[in-house]
């Protein structure tokens, strides 16, 4: 394998919080394989949003560097798609002019622009509601809205924040489905962070399992069950095995002692 | 019968909205009514109230002969002149204190200093200082204005979504961007709230400013006519400020409502 898609080096993120500064992330290292999509869970305050936010360019690490195409991470850009859990569509505008608003910023001719809006729409099944507001979509709506409107910048890679964890059950089970969908048609890179341990094995190539206090890497599970995936394998022994194995791995972690000070 | 059962299935399909609406249209009628009743009678009764009917009169002889007109003119010209220059102002004022911080740490003093101030009350030096011609008087409009809307739009800027933020710097867009296409229209419903009470501060102050120095609106024509001890010009004059204020302010309500159909009723 050549450079990883996403390198991770020895990321540290420290708060100053009063006078014991809290370790969000203590040296974390991970690469990320072109088209790979990997999942990270955890407990809460294992520093995986912040992960995420430092690969995005949104927040600054206090050490190591985040690399993507081996060049570090300075800001923003449009290479890398983020997925908000609170959606963050543009209230104002409808789902086509959020979908086409990162092509408007790029300057991207209007022909051009309507066509690969279209595109995307379809993509996720929207189409009917293109000319629609955001109120007027359920949260599952909204959700794939934003996926469309991530898509549409054309970005190599997607990182995607919690994005079911406002859904139902049923309609995060069938997002998840029209995520791998979309995925099989449009490859990305993937790191798509979530708290709910039969997501991530359902939808990884690799579930990466954080802990917290401090925030670290406890274990990488690879999850080689073949793609296209579907409810039967959702309740096949294999699924069901590879979601102990990582569920273990996520509610029975040792506690690290920080060390005092 | 095909009538009843046609308004049946009307009134069983819509929702409840039209028809409490209907009630509340009768309730305000009714009270509007007995409003005016109540008025009659007592003028009847002796109080020293002119009656309904004699401020009617009063109101068509000035309409005649164009003086309504000619205050209402002067009046509306005063209170729209500052209220749009007081706009204008906090608008900007208000989206450069939100954005940069230090203009809110240079502004914000004098903001929050002048603002516990009475606009009349800066009236007096206003006049030695302009004269007494039309600047003063939309000066201190344009001060109650802008004080009151100034803030709000700072307000608006400040509490824009800072996921909304991160998504536009994640779609690429830069600080100019970020700033026309997503801090603009989500600090609006902020700005028209400001801008109700900005017109409504500015209507007031527009007012008194009349009663104090001027030669013709409706401020200076309730003023005179209380030298003649005549009352029905004084209702005339009240009730037309009461009138215009009420329009402005539900023609600004509808202009906002148009602007900001896309917020989510809670």
């Amino acid at each position: 394998m050549s450079t990883p898609k996403i390198s991770v080096r020895d990321v540290q993120k420290v708060f100053p919080v009063g006078k014991e500064p809290f370790v969000a992330l203590g040296g974390v290292s991970l690469d990320i394989a072109d088209n790979e999509f990997v999942t990270v869970v955890g407990p809460s305050g294992c520093g995986k949003s912040t992960l995420l936010n430092i690969l995005a360019g949104l927040e600054q690490p206090t050490g190591g560097t985040a690399l993507v195409d081996g060049k570090p991470v300075t800001g923003p850009g449009p290479e890398r798609g983020v997925i908000f859990q609170q959606y963050a569509l543009f209230p104002w505008l409808t789902v086509r002019e959020n979908v086409e608003f990162g092509m408007r910023t790029a300057k991207v001719p209007k022909a051009e622009r309507r066509e690969r809006a279209e595109h995307f729409i379809r993509l996720v099944g929207l189409e009917q509601f293109a000319d629609a507001l955001p109120k007027t979509l359920s949260g599952g709506m909204k959700q794939r809205c934003a996926i469309a409107r991530a898509y549409a910048v054309n970005p190599s890679i997607l990182l995607m924040d919690e994005p079911f964890g406002a859904l139902d059950a049923l309609t995060r089970v069938r997002l998840q489905e029209q995520l791998l969908e979309t995925w099989s048609k449009e490859r990305r890179t993937v790191m798509f962070i979530t708290h709910d341990v039969d997501e991530a094995v359902f939808l990884a190539n690799r579930v990466v399992v954080m802990a917290a206090r401090p925030g670290r890497i406890a274990e990488i599970i690879d999850v080689d069950l073949p793609y296209p995936r579907d409810e039967d394998m959702r309740l096949s022994p294999e699924f069901g095995a590879l979601r102990n194995r990582v569920w273990h791995a996520v509610y029975h972690q040792r506690q690290i002692k920080e060390p005092a000070k | 019968m095909a009538v009843t059962s046609a308004g049946a299935t009307r009134d069983g399909n819509a929702p409840a909205r039209p028809r409490k609406n209907r009630t509340f249209l009768v309730l305000n009628i009714i009270s509007i009514v007995a409003g005016i009743a109540i008025w009659w009678g007592l003028s009847l009764a002796g109080l020293q109230f002119p009656t309904p009917a004699e401020v009617v009169s009063a109101a068509w002889k000035m309409i005649q002969d164009g003086t309504l007109a000619t205050d209402v003119g002067a009046s509306l010209g005063r209170v729209l002149a500052g209220f749009a220059l007081g706009s204008v102002a906090a608008v900007i004022v208000g989206f450069v204190m939100g954005w940069y911080t230090v203009a809110r740490g240079l502004f914000e003093p004098w903001i929050q200093f002048f603002r516990t101030i009475p606009p009349l009350a800066m009236l007096p030096l206003v006049l030695v200082l302009m004269g007494i011609g039309e600047s003063p008087k939309i000066f201190v409009i344009f001060l109650a204005a802008f004080l009151s809307c100034v803030i709000s739009t700072y307000q608006g800027v400040v509490n824009v979504d800072k996921t909304l933020i991160n998504a536009a710097r994640v779609l690429g867009a830069g600080d100019g961007t970020i700033f026309r296409r997503v801090v603009v229209p989500a600090s609006t419903p902020f700005i028209l709230v400001g801008m109700r009470v900005g017109l409504g501060s500015a209507w007031g102050t527009l007012v008194a400013a009349e009663l104090l120095a001027a030669q013709a609106g409706l401020g200076h024509r309730m003023q005179s006519a209380q030298l003649y001890y005549d009352l029905p010009t004084i209702f005339v004059g009240i009730i037309a400020i009461g009138v215009l204020g009420l329009i402005m302010d539900r023609l600004l309500m509808i202009a906002g409502n148009k602007l900001t159909a896309w917020q989510e009723n809670r």
